[in-house]
């Protein structure tokens, strides 16, 4: 019987491992569904960029105040796991609190875990008043209805109870031990050291066997709610606990002006612009299909853009400094985002209930991003460098930008007459280019 | 100063004369056919001529950098300009380019490279920095001494290229003092003509983006407001005009305000 906790711990573990491990298969999955995106240079800049940017949050500290409630919360939640290890192997073998063999150091550790724990709950209670009570306005835009803020709700109710629970097994515990109670006891002390939890003894009872269910509980509660959050995160724009480090690592380097000179174009226009080229040859027998010019849907973007998709924390930074957005525009970077992620999301289901293959829907990423939304961006790299994970909206915008012009001549009429005079008098207006140099002698 | 004489020369002509110029100035669409922008390239080129600087243009072989084209997705038409312009400038033997353009700029430094157009491409900013730096231009006065001058960045140097301390350092070295605006450097508000906007209608909105980056300027009660684009420019323009402040605010181009101190004393 005294192996049941053990086994059902293991069964728990491999569950919540197994399921997480499934999804981020298919994660995996779907960002290659993009187009390749080759990076291989500047290797030391991307490794700069990871450290500063996901481990570092450099770029959070833009805006102090809830750069340092992020902070709180990262740094708690990622330290307080460290002492999962323990609760594994507590877990596993039924010992109790078997790291203790560290001893004053272990009662650092522990005593700084309940302070973080605490700083956790205060952070995001904030958080939580900053988007219910004060309504920022970034959390509160059209794009947010519905799940995203519910999800964002729910991570910090989330993380709340956790670390509640987290304080509550540490003030059972303690008393456990301050009762010399069975596997409790200890003959060198209290082990551990518990700051915080102490506070919260006087609200615990004092009968011994509800103590230890309550010490129990709670630790079950902790694992098993860290398990779950696990699973949460690959619905959740949490993702980007994770994704964060490849987002930044694999993300576009400046100059953030340069944009890519389409090798599909550059291929046609080489050949015609070359006198000797016989525009009626044959194609060689290998040569790929022509692929289809800038993007309709999911497949025709980058891997890179949909990793960002996965990764976007729905923060809202960018559309909080597009000056389209600003000035009243329906475009909004950080919808361009979530647009891909739920595209992306769409495809995947479809291509798990066909057996791995995708089974053409009739749909694609236009029917989410509407042309207003596309036409509307100044390409002014606002987004890009505002964005606290190296996303770049702009770049999806500017490939559908490519699909409509290039493969629907979709483009507003003025931007068609601008064409035309780009074409035909070398300059966007109707001069002639004989009167280019008229300056001169004005 | 805008009668005064320039001394402009073509690449033609100077092939013709067997000289190949160390730079070439790519005057832009804008800077050659916008009746404010052309007074912007006529300052600047006063300013080449002031330093002695060895340049031609291509005139009326200068054609559109394909940048607008670019931006508004049409990567067809902007690598038919692009291949068309090289084989231009290939044929001069180019080596240098100056801009006053942070759009051909931006192109000619990142996106020609990759369709066989390899120069060293300079922002005017870069260059008046350079020259004034070296002391080959010289100011006589500074007619702007006391007064508030804010300089608006453009997304295409700025943000797009990293270029923030050039056009800071050529106002400082005219003993220019710059008050800068809330946004500035990397957190600059777009003027609104980027992306090929200039060229369009703007979507359904509550206000212009001009409008909206010109109040925040107009906030700093400025006499001058520095520009290095001849599209923020515009924009601007549009925007103190907007609120009715052009009486009050004059908007510059770094150029303009470095001839402005060539003049002697009034
Ligand atoms: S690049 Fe486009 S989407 Fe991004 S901030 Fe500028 S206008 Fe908005
Ligand atoms: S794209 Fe970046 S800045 Fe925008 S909402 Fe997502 S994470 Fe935030």
């Amino acid at each position: 019987m005294q192996y049941l906790d053990n086994l059902l711990f293991v069964i728990l573990l491999a569950a919540g491992i197994g399921y997480f491990a499934r999804n981020v298969r298919k994660t995996i999955r779907n960002i290659k569904l993009g187009r390749p995106y080759p990076v291989n240079d500047r290797k030391g800049e991307r490794w700069r960029n990871m450290l500063l940017k996901a481990l570092g949050q450099k770029k959070m500290f833009k805006r102090p105040v809830p750069a340092l409630l992020h902070l709180a919360v990262y740094l708690g939640f990622i330290i307080i796991n460290i002492e999962v290890i323990e609760i594994i192997i507590d877990g596993l073998f039924g010992t109790h609190r078997v790291l203790r063999f560290m001893g004053g150091f272990y009662n650092f550790l522990i005593g700084a875990f309940e302070i973080l724990a605490i700083l956790v709950i205060v952070a995001v209670t904030v958080f939580w008043i900053r988007r219910n009570v004060l309504k920022l306005l970034r959390f509160n835009m059209p794009e947010m209805e519905g799940w995203p803020k519910r999800d964002a709700n729910l991570i910090l109710y989330f993380e709340f109870v956790l670390m509640s629970a987290f304080l509550t097994m540490n003030a059972a515990d303690l008393k456990l031990q301050m009762m010399q109670y069975g596997h409790y006891a200890s003959h060198s002390g209290i082990v551990g050291s518990f700051p915080i939890s102490r506070f919260l003894l006087g609200i615990l009872p004092d009968n011994p066997e509800a103590l230890v269910a309550i010490e129990r509980s709670m630790w079950w509660f902790h694992i098993a709610g860290i398990l779950v959050f696990l699973n949460y995160l690959y619905f959740s724009k949490h993702f980007h606990i994770l994704l964060a480090f490849p987002n930044t690592y694999f993300a576009k380097l400046p100059p953030l002006a340069k944009w890519d000179n389409l090798e599909s174009v550059k291929r046609e226009v080489e050949l015609m612009m070359d006198p000797n080229a016989d525009p009626y040859a044959a194609p060689a027998g290998d040569e790929p299909e022509p692929e289809r010019f800038g993007a309709k849907d999911i497949f025709d973007l980058k891997w890179i853009n949909i990793l960002n998709a996965y990764t976007c924390t729905e923060c809202g930074r960018c559309t909080d400094v597009c000056p389209a957005n600003n000035t009243g525009k329906k475009l909004s970077p950080r919808k361009i985002m979530m647009d891909v992620r739920d595209r992306t999301e769409e495809v995947g289901k479809n291509i798990d209930a066909n057996g791995g293959t995708f089974k053409d829907d009739g749909k694609s990423l236009l029917d989410y991003i509407s042309y207003e939304e596309i036409w509307a961006c100044t390409t002014c790299n606002a987004c890009v460098e505002e964005c606290p994970v190296e996303n770049n909206p702009m770049d999806v915008i500017v490939q559908l930008r490519q699909y409509l012009v290039m493969e629907e001549s979709a483009a507003p009429a003025e931007l068609n007459m601008m064409f035309t005079n780009v074409e035909n008098n070398g300059a966007p207006w109707q001069y002639s280019q004989a009167d280019r140099l008229n300056w001169v002698n004005e | 100063m805008d009668k005064k004489e320039l001394n402009v020369k073509t690449m033609a002509q100077a092939a013709a004369e067997g000289h190949s110029p160390e730079y070439l100035y790519w005057v832009g669409c804008m800077g050659s056919y916008d009746d404010r922008a052309k007074k912007i390239t006529r300052s600047f080129v006063r300013l080449l001529n002031e330093a002695g600087v060895d340049f031609a243009v291509l005139g009326t072989e200068e054609s559109c950098s394909g940048d607008p084209a670019k931006r508004a997705g049409n990567e067809f038409l902007f690598q038919m300009q692009a291949m068309a312009n090289i084989e231009v400038m290939n044929g001069y033997g180019v080596k240098k380019i100056i801009t006053t353009c942070p759009h051909c700029y931006n192109t000619f430094k990142n996106e020609y490279p990759g369709l066989g157009g390899n120069y060293e491409v300079i922002h005017h900013s870069e260059l008046l920095q350079q020259l004034m730096d070296e002391g080959r231009l010289k100011l006589k006065n500074n007619p702007f001494a006391g007064k508030t001058v804010t300089y608006h960045d453009p997304c295409y140097l700025g943000r797009g290229n990293d270029q923030y301390e050039a056009p800071r350092q050529v106002l400082a070295s005219a003993r220019i003092e710059v008050r800068e605006m809330p946004h500035h450097r990397e957190n600059a508000v777009c003027c609104g003509a980027g992306g090929a906007q200039m060229f369009k209608e703007a979507e359904p909105q509550h206000e212009e983006i001009f409008t909206y980056r010109t109040r925040e300027a107009l906030e700093l009660k400025p006499d001058v407001i520095a520009t290095a684009c001849a599209f923020c420019n515009t924009m601007i323009t549009d925007g103190v005009k907007h609120y009715n402040k052009e009486q009050e605010v004059k908007i510059l181009d770094l150029a303009e305000i470095l001839v402005e101190g060539l003049e002697d004393k009034k």
